[in-house]
């Protein structure tokens, strides 16, 4: 189906719907964490290439936003900033803090975390963008062709660190696993379409969750044995799903900070 | 020998001048004379490190932007200042190299007080309206001074400025947008620009340093002049800065948080209250409201990656 056809059935309005707002909220909440390192990062160099990452990821959480208010779900401004935590979709492991301590006073923030959750997350990402360029949504087919050309740089920049880091000091590599195992442990719901499952895989919107998840194993595997190690293991039992609106308490904080000057006067012109 | 060792130095030193009166531009490797190239170091590595510093006040809002395009414009506005920090400190670094000095050396400079960063950083954000002061003011009276150096006698200075004015002028514009939707918002809004601009506006008048050194017990443009790295005075860049931002602060309805400045027709200068110039002596050496706070976190993140760092110096084979 495409937005040229007049009629479009409930069923994969919603079917849509849903899709968008996993999408958006994921790089929404994933341009924040990276967001809360500008100035912070371990050099300078860094700074300028992940907040440039960061940027990307935000501007195609604006993109996925303004499908869904072209479906006339509301405005984009609207839905990014004033849904509360039960109704977000994002996955569990983009609402994580980035270590200890708040972005504006001493924040102890993980290093080996952002660049595993990043890696991971940005090859997840390609997964599904290469997929949803054949989406049979065209507007979303169309975002992600956009999408994709900048992904290939993100995903180059965080593949760098990863292996650069698990190949080096003995304290980087033990930080590295830790970081590996926690983000592993959230990593369920990242290729999970929540209770949306049937309804979007029958809309030939996307891929199979299953098929996206071998994919994904099997597009990290080479570097995985480069390493001498083996690719971990997706839990299948998440304590939490986000694409059903089961989040932390960090994902509040977040909102809360994201959208402190926006409620201050929803109405106002910013 | 002594004699020939200083003539020839002398000869040097002439020689170095005349390229200075030329015109010519200065590179990494000539010859320079210590005083230039340590007018040199404190001068770019103090923009440098500005910019870094500079980055945390903004950064405190790019989360909390309150739309999606304006979280996009402050996120592109942040980079581009750490991507001047970045230029400008591998230029210092070029400079360091005889003292065997490297970026942990300015870095270690700045965490003991000896590197010191822009008055305007040191000072607190409160409100979203304080993102679009910074954006068109502070920026604003950095294009002033960076602009009158576009043709400085070091080149890779000179060349580094170019690039940061051009996108110094899209931040100036996009703070500027950010106070045009204020100021024609609602009445919360246009209060809150009001209280943003009473807050800065004497940190803004600081920015562009003392009137002469007699004013704060120092100060370098006298040797920044000799050796035509600018060619304005702090005043000159102050009056221009009036020329060019008391009239467009006016024509939004906004009021100068200063009843006594004027402009003289007679003389073409502006007479206003002076800021408080003890008090900038005590910002610059790290005593300004949020001095600390923005060195800790630089310092804590700096320690806290310190990992990163050693397992970045691994040669991966």
């Amino acid at each position: 189906m495409n937005e040229n056809e007049t009629v479009m059935s409930q069923e994969y309005k919603d079917a849509i719907t849903s899709l968008l707002f996993q999408l958006a909220d994921d790089d929404f909440l994933y341009a924040y964490r990276g967001s809360e390192w500008l100035g912070l990062a371990p050099h300078i160099e860094e700074d300028v290439a992940s907040s440039s990452i960061s940027q990307d990821s935000m501007g195609h959480a604006a993109m996925f936003y303004k499908l869904l208010e072209d479906l006339g779900i509301g405005n984009a401004d609207e839905l990014a900033h004033s849904r509360p935590a039960l109704d977000r979709k994002n996955s569990v492991l983009m609402e994580r803090v980035n270590g200890e301590g708040y972005y504006m006073e001493i924040p102890l923030y993980d290093w080996a975390y952002q660049v595993v959750r990043s890696y991971f997350y940005t090859q997840a990402k390609k997964i599904k963008i290469d997929s949803l360029c054949e989406s049979s949504y065209s507007p979303l087919a169309d975002t992600a062709v956009k999408v994709k050309m900048e992904l290939y740089y993100h995903r180059l920049h965080w593949e760098t660190w990863f292996k650069q880091l698990l190949s080096s000091t003995d304290v980087a590599k033990k930080k590295m696993d830790e970081a590996i195992k926690k983000v592993m442990d959230d990593f369920y719901d990242v290729f999970s379409y929540g209770n949306e499952k049937l309804l979007i895989e029958k809309s030939r919107l996307i891929s199979s969750e299953e098929i996206l998840r071998d994919k994904w194993k099997a597009s990290i595997e080479q570097v995985f044995t480069a390493l001498q190690m083996e690719v971990p293991k997706i839990s299948d039992k998440p304590t939490k799903n986000g694409r059903n609106g089961e989040h932390t308490h960090d994902l509040e904080e977040a909102i809360r900070t994201l959208s402190e000057v926006y409620k201050f006067d929803p109405i106002a012109t910013w | 020998m002594t004699n020939l060792h200083n003539a020839a130095e002398e000869e040097q030193l002439a020689h170095f001048m005349q390229r200075i009166e030329r015109g010519d531009k200065i590179e990494a490797d000539d010859w320079m004379p210590e005083e230039y190239r340590l007018t040199l170091i404190r001068l770019i590595s103090m923009h440098g490190i500005s910019e870094i510093m500079g980055a945390l006040p903004e950064k405190e809002w790019v989360p909390k932007a309150p739309s999606l395009n304006r979280k996009l414009g402050i996120m592109a506005k942040v980079q581009d200042e750490m991507g001047h920090g970045q230029l400008l400190l591998r230029v210092t670094e070029d400079l360091l190299l005889p003292y065997g000095k490297n970026r942990g050396d300015i870095m270690q400079d700045l965490f003991n007080g000896n590197l010191k960063f822009h008055n305007v950083f040191h000072m607190e954000t409160k409100t979203w309206a304080d993102a679009g002061i910074i954006g068109w003011l502070v920026d604003g009276a950095a294009i002033i001074t960076q602009t009158n150096m576009l043709n400085a006698s070091y080149g890779p200075y000179a060349r580094a400025l170019q690039r940061i004015c051009a996108e110094e002028v899209f931040h100036a514009q996009h703070g500027e947008s950010i106070i045009m939707s204020l100021a024609e918002g609602t009445e919360e809004q246009k209060a809150m620009i009001q209280e943003s601009l009473d807050r800065w506006w004497e940190a803004l008048l600081m920015f562009f340093g003392p009137a002469s050194k007699e004013t704060t017990g120092s100060s370098k443009q006298d040797l920044t002049i000799k050796y035509k790295i600018r060619s304005k005075t702090n005043e000159e860049f102050r009056q221009l800065f009036f020329d060019k931002y008391v009239p467009r602060i006016l024509s939004l309805g906004l009021r100068i948080p200063d009843p006594t400045i004027r402009f003289d027709e007679e003389s073409k200068l502006w007479s206003y209250k002076q800021p408080d110039w003890n008090e900038f002596k005590k910002i610059i050496k790290n005593g300004g409201p949020r001095s600390h706070a923005r060195l800790n976190l630089r310092r804590s993140s700096y320690e806290n990656n310190a990992w990163v760092r050693d397992a970045l110096s691994v040669k991966v084979t």
